[in-house]
């Protein structure tokens, strides 16, 4: 209740960028002598000081194990831990806590999708249908799968826009398709995929899809009851929590029917050396200490961005990122790689003439912070032709400023390689 | 600016802008593919060795400034000089770019002292040492890619 009624008030008042830039102590620092600039938000967001100060406090004052001391440290991080759970199901939508399971990141979460679920459900010559601009952790896992099983991986076409091509979809879903599992926000492009339409179709044919959240959940509302897709994946670091720290979302019945993936402590109802019982959902996926703090730090992270308001930050970063589109495609030479009508958070971008590694070198010089390179993304960077881009990701402290930062350093580039 | 006009040097620019000996030599004698996962740059390096002496060398590719500027220069450095001399230059330049010991005097490298600006840039030195691992693999055996992991 406390969190609505902070989300009301912030609700009403307009959107205080300045006031949001000093909640994150490390944007005021200096690098190379000039004022740090951040636009690396879709590698990692940086922390405001309500995470930094969760993840002390819960060391300062409540360390202790889970779910096993009866002493009262062990109760108070058990329940900072399984609040923190809670925090997240309210937060996504999802109907019931046993529903989120608490994993490493994005990552982890395709593989233990990949490894406990597809080992059981997927067969020699089924299929496992992915798309066209998948980051490399929405990749390898099933070709590690493929390789195991004999299925066969397909994947779907993306068009020279840079969105996923719909038709092709439709007609790729086959009897034989067993799962389907698509990026929400490309983290080359910006785009954002239809996911509605992605699992509708797919649930209509009764097929199971997981959906990677990595670049959307801390960029707009996320609801995954309204969504309906099986598995949903997404890390704490890129949405302003800690590293170390994600979630697996999926429906009760279909973790619970998932058999375990590691073994180890906590996972376990008891244990001889004879037989072992598996502990409920979602304890039988989060073998070993989990990360405490790290869950801890992902709930503040929630309580800040719902502070925030979901929507208001995704209608703020739209602005922003429609302003740097435009600003960024009107630089002689530059050239943006992708052009969905739906993007959130990216603009990966080309200069004539320069690879994106210069760029990056001589934006870092200025103190703009950006990525350069192929963004986990190399058959995204192979479909548009560029062997490496330079991408400006945005996050929620993002200004108009730094954006003219950005361009000014674009400039420079210019200059430089002229 | 001066660190990145260091880096930059008008030399490098100019190598990157337009390199030389970038192009498939007519018969292939010994090559070698060289890979950085970083950044997904890829040099292909040509060499034709006759009695211990580089007669030919030459590269294509694409890459970033540094790697483009570094195997235009290498492939000039390295034309008659013998193998055993081409390796230790490799030793020489190695350490220029990774700041290592002492600073070769500029008579030890030639032209290639321009590179020095690259010690301030670490994420940078595999840019500059690429076409040189490359290089060596290619004049150790035929066909073989390497990376600068």
């Amino acid at each position: 209740m406390r969190a609505l009624r902070e989300s009301d008030r912030v609700q009403g008042s307009a959107y205080d960028v300045e006031r949001i830039r000093r909640d994150f102590p490390i944007l005021g620092q200096k690098v190379h002598g000039k004022p740090l600039v951040y636009l690396d938000n879709a590698a990692t967001t940086q922390k405001p000081r309500r995470v930094l100060d969760a993840i002390r406090r819960h060391y300062g004052t409540q360390c202790s194990n889970v779910h096993r001391g009866v002493h009262l440290l062990s109760q108070k991080a058990t329940a900072a831990y399984e609040g923190a759970r809670e925090r997240t199901r309210e937060f996504l939508g999802a109907r019931d806590a046993r529903e989120i399971v608490f994993l490493r990141g994005t990552t982890e979460a395709i593989n233990l999708v990949a490894q406990a679920w597809g080992r059981r459900n997927v067969r020699e010559g089924d299929e496992i249908l992915i798309t066209g601009m998948e980051h490399h952790s929405n990749i390898v896992p099933w070709q590690m799968l493929r390789d195991e099983t004999g299925a066969v991986l397909r994947v779907v076409p993306i068009t020279d826009r840079g969105e996923i091509d719909l038709d092709a979809y439709r007609r790729m879903l086959s009897p034989r398709t067993r799962i389907v599992a698509a990026v929400h926000v490309s983290n080359a492009l910006g785009t954002v995929n239809p996911v509605h339409d992605i699992v509708h179709l797919a649930r209509m044919r009764g097929i199971p899809v997981l959906v990677d959240g990595a670049q959307a959940v801390g960029h707009q509302r996320v609801d995954v009851a309204d969504l309906d897709c099986e598995f949903y994946a997404f890390s704490g670091h890129k949405m302003y929590g800690p590293t170390g720290i994600g979630v697996l979302y999926s429906k009760l019945p279909v973790l619970e029917a998932m058999p375990p993936w590691q073994g180890g402590g906590d996972m376990i109802a008891s244990v001889t050396f004879e037989k072992t019982t598996y502990n409920q959902v979602p304890h039988r996926f989060e073998a070993g200490t989990p990360d405490i703090a790290g869950a801890v730090g992902l709930g503040a992270a929630i309580d800040y961005l719902d502070a925030l308001g979901m929507d208001r930050v995704a209608s703020y970063e739209a602005e922003l990122l429609d302003h740097a589109v435009d600003a960024i495609s009107s630089v002689p030479g530059v050239r943006v790689v992708g052009l969905p009508r739906h993007r959130a958070g990216v603009v990966s971008f080309t200069v004539d003439g320069v690879h994106p590694h210069d760029v990056g070198t001589v934006l870092d010089m200025e103190g703009v912070a950006v990525r350069a390179g192929h963004h986990c993304a190399q058959p995204v960077m192979e479909r548009f032709g560029v062997p490496a881009t330079a991408r400006a990701s945005f996050g929620v402290y993002n200004t108009r400023a730094e954006i003219d930062a950005l361009i000014a350093g674009l400039s420079r580039v210019r200059e430089m390689f002229a | 600016m001066s660190e990145l006009r260091e880096l930059y040097q008008e030399v490098i620019l100019d190598h990157s802008k337009k390199p030389r000996n970038k192009r498939r030599p007519e018969t292939v004698y010994r090559k070698a593919e060289g890979h950085n996962p970083l950044c997904g740059d890829r040099v292909t390096v040509y060499v034709s060795v006759e009695d211990g002496e580089i007669r030919d060398v030459s590269f294509e590719g694409s890459g970033c400034a540094i790697s483009t500027a570094s195997a235009s220069m290498m492939t000039e450095i390295l034309r008659g000089k013998s193998v055993a001399r081409a390796r230790a230059i490799f030793e020489r330049f190695h350490d220029l770019v990774t700041g290592r010991g002492d600073r070769p005097r500029d008579d030890e490298l030639g032209k290639l002292a321009v590179f020095a600006g690259v010690r301030d840039f670490p994420i940078r030195v595999k840019c500059a040492t690429l076409p040189w691992h490359t290089v060596r693999a290619a004049l150790d055996t035929e066909d073989e890619t390497v990376t600068t992991e």
